[in-house]
Parts: C-alpha cells; sequence; structure tokens
C-alpha cells in the first residue's frame, strides 16, 4: 500500500520529468523494435537532424515564455543562409566575420519585431507573419530565385565537420542550448523574461523595462535564426532562398512538446531539447521502421497535440 | 426528520491541493431564507468549500445534500440547474459586451429566426431586472465603462437573474461604496423574505452582524464554532477565527513627523485629475479618501510613473525628480502596492520566491548572474517578518490565499527598502487577522522613518491609521482634515462634493 504521500510525491516527479519519461519510453520502444536505432551511427544522425531547428527552437523558448510567437524564424533563417553563402563564396570576409554578419542580419529583423511588437504593441503573431513574407522575399530577391553553392572546406566544417565523434552542427547546438539554460536560470535577464511571461504589467510596475527586454529577445531569436541558417547552408552545401520552410512550425512543436506554455510564464530550454528530440526520435523511428513519409507527418501532429493535451489536463495552473 | 428546514447540507467535505489540506472534515448546514456568514481568515477554506459546491472542485471525501437529497455537482452549470449560483470577488463579466448580453449570456431570449437573438426583448427583461435591483444603467451599455461598482452590481443582477434558491456572496461589498451597500442590503433583505437562501462569505464583521441570522467560522480548513444572531460577539467571533485574541485593529501611532520627503505640486492628467498639491513628511502616514472611481489610484499611478502626467512636479526630499518609468521611482526609494493584486502585482505561476525579488534582482545579481544564496536569504526573511503562510518559497503564488498573496506583494516592496511607500486598498478583501498584521507593520514602517502614503474606502482605517486626511473628488482635494479634526460624516460629505 503506498501512502497517500508518497503517492503524492511520485505523481510530482511523474510530472515535473514526464517528457523526459516519454522520450525514454519512446527510445526504449524503438530499441526493442529496430535492432538499427540504438547504434551510435543511427543516434548521431538523429541529433544532427534536429540540431538546425533546435537552435532555432532555443531562441523560440524565450520568445513563447514571454508570452509571444515569433512565425518568422524560418524565413530569417534563409536570409541568414543566403547572406552566408553569398559571403563566403566570394571570399569577402573571413569566416567569424561571415558568422558574426549572418547573426547580424537575423539580429536586425528581429530587432525590427521586437521594436514593433513593444513599443507599438503590435500583435506579435500579426508582426512575425508580416516579417515571414518580408524575410522571405528579402531572400529571393537577394539570391534572383537561385541557390548558391559550392563552398570552400573551412565553411563546410562547420555543417559536416565534427570534433571527434560529434558532428559540428551538435556542438554549436548543444552550445546554443548550454547558453540557453545558463542565461534562463541564472541571470537577471533570464528571470525578467519568466516574469513578463507570468503577468506583463506586474513587470512593468515592478520596474522591469518591459519594452527593452522584449525587443531584445525577438532579437537574441532573429539572431539565432541567422546563424541556424548558416549552419544549414553549410549541412547542405547551398544556399537556398527557399530554406527553413516551415521551421518555425517545427520550432515551435518542440518549445510546447517540451513543456512550454504559450501563454508564458513557464517553461524551460532543456525541455525544447527534450521536445525537439522527441520529434527527431520520432521521425527516425518512423523512418527505421519504414513507414511512408507521410504518416510521418501526421506523427508529428499527433505528438504535438498529445503534448499539449497532456500539459492542459496535468496543468498546475489550477484544477 | 428535522431535515426539512435545511435547503443545504455539506457533510464532512474534505479536499486536499499539491502541499496543502485544503479542508478537514468540514461541515455546513444552510436553512431555507437563511442568511449564513461563512467567516474566517484568508486560507481558511471558505473560498474552497464554495467552488465545492459550485462544482468548480470535487471533493475528496463528504457528501452534498440538496433539499434532502444526496447530489453530485459536477461543473458550475449543474450548480446553476440545481438552484445554486454564485456571486464571485473576482468579476467574471466580458467587459467588450453589454450589460444585457451579460447577464443573459447562453440563455438570451430566441428571435423567430433560428439561431437569432430576439433583442429587443433581451433589453427589455434586463430593464426589468435592473429597475427591480434599483439600478439605472442602460443595458445596452459596455461592462468596460461602467465602473468597478457597477460591475460588480451587474454581476449581482446576474446571479439573481438564475432565480436560484442558494445564492453565494463572496466579498460583495469591497468594491461598494456606503451607499451601494445600503441598497445590497435591501436586496438581500428582499430575497429573504421570498425564502432564497444565502451564504455570505466576508471580512467586514459589522456587515455580517446587522445581515446574517448565523456566522460560521472555519479555520485552517475546520469547523471551529457557530454564533446564532441573537448572540453575536464580536470578540469572540474574531477569537475563534484566528485562535488568539485581537485587541488593537488600528494602532495608533502618534509619531512626532520628521522633514517633508515627498511634496507633489499642482499634478494633472486631463480628464482623471488636477490641481494635485501635497506633503508627506518622515513618520507621517497621509490618507487618501473617496469615492470609487473619484481619480486616487490615478494620481498615484501618476506618481509612480506607471502613467505619464500632463503637467506638475514631484519633488523627493526638495529635490525636483523626474520619473516617467516605475524603474526610476523603484531607483528614487519608492514602493507602489496596486490595488488589483492579481492584475498588477503578482505574477501567478511563478514562485514567491521569484516575486519577492523581482524588485531588487540587480542587487543580488554579480556581473549578470543571480546569487540564489543572497536571494534566499531576502526571501526568507521577507516570509519571516510578514508572517507569510505558503508551505515552500518555491510554491507558486497562485496556490495562496489572498491575503498571503497580498503578503507577497508587500514583500516585493519592502524589499525595496523604499523611503516612500505608495498602497492603493491595503488591506481589501483581506481578513481581520491580516489586517491588524498589515496595519501594524506600517505602523512599525512609519516609526522606522517612512513616510506613507495610503488610499482607502474604508473609513474606519483611513481615520485610524492616517496622520493627515485628503478627500478626492472628482480628480480634485476637495478636502484636507488632520486626524484630530476628522470625522466619518466630515470625509463622506467631502468625497460625495459638498
Amino acid at each position: 500500500m503506498i501512502s497517500t504521500e508518497a503517492r503524492q510525491r511520485i505523481g510530482n516527479i511523474l510530472y515535473r520529468y514526464k517528457m523526459i519519461l516519454i522520450l525514454l519510453a519512446i527510445v526504449l520502444f524503438l530499441s526493442i523494435a529496430s535492432n538499427v536505432f540504438l547504434t551510435s551511427g543511427n543516434l548521431i544522425n538523429v541529433v544532427k537532424q534536429i540540431s538546425v531547428i533546435s537552435i532555432v527552437a532555443v531562441g523560440m523558448t524565450f520568445v513563447i515564455l514571454t508570452g509571444g510567437i515569433d512565425l518568422s524564424v524560418g524565413a530569417v533563417l534563409a536570409v541568414g543562409g543566403v547572406i552566408a553563402a553569398r559571403m563566403t563564396k566570394n571570399e569577402i570576409a573571413p569566416l567569424f566575420v561571415v558568422i558574426l554578419t549572418a547573426c547580424a542580419t537575423g539580429g536586425v529583423l528581429g530587432f525590427i519585431n521586437g521594436t514593433l511588437v513593444s513599443r507599438l504593441k503590435v500583435p506579435p503573431f500579426v508582426m512575425t507573419l508580416g516579417m515571414m513574407s518580408i524575410a522571405r522575399g528579402i531572400s529571393y530577391v537577394y539570391t534572383e530565385g537561385r541557390p548558391i553553392v559550392n563552398f570552400s572546406k573551412n565553411f563546410l566544417f562547420i555543417g559536416q565537420g565534427s570534433i571527434w565523434v560529434i558532428p559540428m552542427p551538435v556542438v554549436i547546438m548543444l552550445s546554443i542550448v548550454v547558453l540557453g539554460v545558463i542565461v534562463l536560470n541564472y541571470t537577471k535577464f533570464g528571470r525578467y523574461v519568466y516574469y513578463i511571461g507570468g503577468n506583463t504589467e506586474a513587470a512593468r510596475v515592478s520596474g522591469i523595462n518591459v519594452e527593452w527586454i522584449l525587443t531584445f529577445v525577438y532579437t537574441l531569436v532573429g539572431a539565432l535564426a541567422g546563424l541556424a541558417g548558416l549552419v544549414l547552408t553549410a549541412r547542405l552545401n547551398a544556399g537556398q532562398p527557399q530554406a527553413g520552410l516551415s521551421y518555425e512550425l517545427d520550432a515551435i512543436a518542440a518549445v510546447v512538446i517540451g513543456g512550454t506554455s504559450l501563454s508564458g510564464g513557464i517553461g524551460s530550454v532543456s525541455g525544447t531539447l527534450v521536445g525537439a528530440l522527441i520529434i527527431g526520435i520520432i521521425n527516425n523511428g518512423l523512418n527505421l521502421l519504414n513507414v511512408d513519409p507521410f504518416y510521418q507527418l501526421i506523427a508529428k501532429g499527433v505528438v504535438i497535440c498529445g503534448a499539449v493535451i497532456l500539459d492542459t489536463q496535468t496543468s498546475i495552473k489550477g484544477k | 426528520m428535522i431535515k426539512n428546514d435545511f435547503i443545504l447540507q455539506m457533510k464532512d467535505i474534505s479536499k486536499h491541493f499539491p502541499g496543502v489540506q485544503a479542508l478537514s472534515n468540514v461541515n455546513l448546514n444552510l436553512k431555507k431564507g437563511e442568511v449564513l456568514a461563512l467567516v474566517g481568515e484568508n486560507g481558511a477554506g471558505k473560498s474552497t468549500l464554495m467552488k465545492i459546491l459550485l462544482g468548480v472542485y470535487q471533493p475528496d471525501a463528504g457528501d452534498i445534500l440538496i433539499k434532502g437529497n444526496k447530489e453530485v455537482v459536477h461543473n458550475p452549470n449543474t450548480a446553476l440547474h440545481k438552484g445554486i449560483s454564485m456571486i464571485h470577488q473576482e468579476l467574471t463579466l466580458i467587459s467588450q459586451r453589454s450589460i444585457a448580453e451579460n447577464i443573459w449570456i447562453g440563455r438570451e431570449p430566441k428571435a423567430s429566426i433560428p439561431c437569432f437573438i430576439n433583442w429587443k426583448e433581451l433589453y427589455n427583461k434586463t430593464e426589468h431586472l435592473l429597475e427591480s435591483l434599483e439600478l439605472d444603467f442602460n443595458p445596452r451599455k459596455l461592462v468596460r465603462d461602467l465602473s468597478v461598482a457597477g460591475q460588480q452590481m451587474v454581476e449581482i443582477a446576474r446571479a439573481l437573474s438564475y432565480n436560484a434558491e442558494i445564492i453565494i456572496m463572496d466579498e460583495p461589498t469591497s468594491a461598494l461604496t456606503e451607499v451601494e451597500v445600503e441598497r445590497l442590503f435591501r436586496i438581500i433583505n428582499g430575497l429573504k423574505s421570498v425564502k432564497v437562501s444565502l451564504i455570505y462569505i466576508s471580512h467586514k464583521i459589522d456587515e455580517i452582524f446587522e445581515l446574517a441570522d448565523r456566522a460560521m467560522v472555519l479555520r485552517d480548513g475546520q469547523n471551529v464554532g457557530e454564533q446564532e444572531h441573537g448572540q453575536f460577539d464580536k470578540k469572540n467571533l474574531i477569537s475563534m477565527m484566528v485562535g488568539r485574541d485581537i485587541t488593537a485593529f488600528f494602532p495608533k501611532k502618534k509619531l512626532p513627523p520628521g522633514d517633508v520627503v515627498f511634496e507633489a505640486k499642482n499634478l494633472r492628467i486631463k480628464g482623471s485629475f488636477e490641481n494635485i498639491s501635497f506633503k508627506v513628511r518622515e513618520r507621517e502616514m497621509l490618507g487618501i479618501a473617496g469615492l470609487m472611481g473619484a481619480g486616487r489610484t490615478e494620481i498615484v499611478r501618476a506618481i509612480f510613473g506607471i502613467d505619464k502626467l500632463d503637467s506638475g512636479e514631484i519633488y523627493l526630499n526638495g529635490n525636483a525628480a523626474n520619473i516617467s518609468h516605475p524603474h526610476q521611482a523603484i531607483q528614487k526609494g519608492i514602493g507602489f502596492i496596486p490595488e488589483d493584486r492579481k492584475k498588477d502585482s503578482l505574477a501567478l505561476v511563478r514562485s514567491v520566491k521569484e516575486n519577492i525579488s523581482i524588485t531588487i534582482l540587480g542587487e543580488f545579481c554579480r556581473k549578470l548572474f543571480i546569487s540564489k544564496s543572497a536571494e534566499l536569504n531576502n526571501c526568507q526573511n521577507m516570509i519571516k517578518l510578514l508572517s507569510i503562510r505558503t508551505p515552500h518559497y518555491n510554491q507558486l503564488v497562485n496556490f495562496l490565499s489572498g491575503g498571503n498573496q497580498q503578503k507577497v506583494v508587500l514583500a516585493k516592496w519592502l524589499s525595496t527598502k523604499p523611503r516612500i511607500l505608495i498602497l492603493d486598498e491595503p488591506t481589501r478583501g483581506i481578513d481581520v487577522g491580516a489586517k491588524a498584521e498589515i496595519h501594524r507593520l506600517m505602523s512599525n514602517l512609519a516609526e522606522e522613518g517612512l513616510a506613507i502614503i495610503m488610499i482607502s474606502s474604508e473609513l474606519p482605517e483611513i481615520l485610524g491609521m492616517s496622520d493627515r486626511i485628503i478627500v478626492i473628488h472628482g480628480g480634485r482635494i476637495k478636502g484636507e482634515f488632520s486626524r484630530e479634526d476628522a470625522t466619518q460624516e466630515k470625509i463622506l460629505e467631502c468625497a460625495v462634493g459638498n
């Protein structure tokens, strides 16, 4: 007989780590269902597949925590990618300048989002929807609709090289995740992000410069999207204006599955990583089990719905 | 059996939430046509008990009997069908819709064309209902254009429109003026005469003694005792509520005032207030009285930098201060406790600790990083100082009772070590025990040298706590009194504009 107190303790633990437990459950299932799944080659592949979106998703976590949303990240990613492509192709500048430029370009677009959202009070959904079109247009104009291909070995290393056995995109992703976790949990800025999402008006009355923080958050996700674009370009050996299509949805999915609430104030970067892994592993699993790729789309959608349902049913916001 | 007398019996109700046993074996009996006052400190379990009755929560154990029959109330809709309706403390109206739409939502009279509403009848019905309650509102008026008191009256109208047999009122007079309270009492007595039964939750003991047939006390989720109408005893009731004797309510502090630390000159926001000038000294408490909607909250919000002044100057310690954002006000040593704690002061989904430290996070930071130990230290000090009842400092503020939430708000502002503290209705909706604590605290703060500005709509509070009182009416200062000169009548007269 388990006492009520013990049952509650277990319940609390289950609740807090529910997404990780689900992830482990899926991993367990797939390692039984397929003898290829648990191999290092496959696992590294999975993590590599989710790395570009995860970089964006870390930034998206910040945005959603403030109670906002950014639909333009896929398009901004493309802009970053093509600008990096042309810069490195024409060998204008050293690699780190290219990286900085990709981030800066994304950052500027994000800054515009943030400024209009926070100071002119344009609803984030609308603002970033508009920016999505604008940025996508920019990437097509910039490339005249054609991909930019064939880059130097140096540049390609970012997308295709590896440190020991860990692919570079994964290294970059993990660094961003760690930075994100540190910033959110240990810095003043991170705490302000949570508080603004919890109650924007109360944050303002408490002396937080809400406008500035919001602007910075959107700038941040823009910069991360620019970086992600560069990494993708290096991975594919091509800077494509149509890159990142619907990445915003995948990023949002990862964030939501990872336990961040769309109304803001609750969530974590580590959760987002778990969310991205869940999506990536399910896709990978379905591939290994030879499931029709179209079914994978449905699977992803089911997982998203399932995660949100689980969240609302067990929500600590109040029963 | 005598059971026929009881329209409602709640038997041995228990309810548990993560970290807290909210109710243990609570019993409540309500006779037909009776007004039962439900009394207890914040956190005693009153709201929880009522939410169970309404079907918002399900009890872990216990039964509900309505008219002698065991019932299960699945949700508020079921409750309505069983004749139970509630007027909540927090307003539940849709501000962008009209009074009529709010009252009849879900039950709009149908037009001859299917799916369409018969608007004419809707407005007619509403007019009749409002008239019967002596309310002079246009049924087409949007709820957001009403004052807080007006909105509360609409809530009452809506609850009554369900022709419920059991009506629960949760702090119905917290936002009402004396005139409106009289009106409400007339309505309640009217309901009694047609055998409607009421459960009346309130912290205002004098009101309860005037209105109720019986008063039932809860403490820490358990029954403590009852008093009947003939034997109402305030002292005994309070000691049942808090478990100890409370002597002084408003510790009168007579302190020698110090220098002028705050001066406002000719503050003005077009349409809200104008010609507002006053001074506050160290160790002094300035009470700002007036009716709801007089402009008092607008004045202090402008002083604190939330809203922008059209004209006027503010001087701190003799120096002109330009405050355009709360951040600057905090830097200059001003603290502000807003009227509506849920809307303006607390992030409910964050923890007690985070809410307390948010105002001074910078002080715990080395470079960019928060020192968790420094933060925790402050938090624990505050919890102790203010006797905040929470199972743990990481508890989400959402789960705290109203009084304890208000203490968290106080903690967060006291953390900034202000020299001037502005409080807007600091003890609204808070039980007697916590109220006395907060008043004692304010006295202590004044003794330590703070200048305090307090807005209150409770005359006894204003009269008991303030050293000086200014009365606002229609956005202007209509009267100024020292504590010795002031009386309830004088203040009221100024407040209504004579």
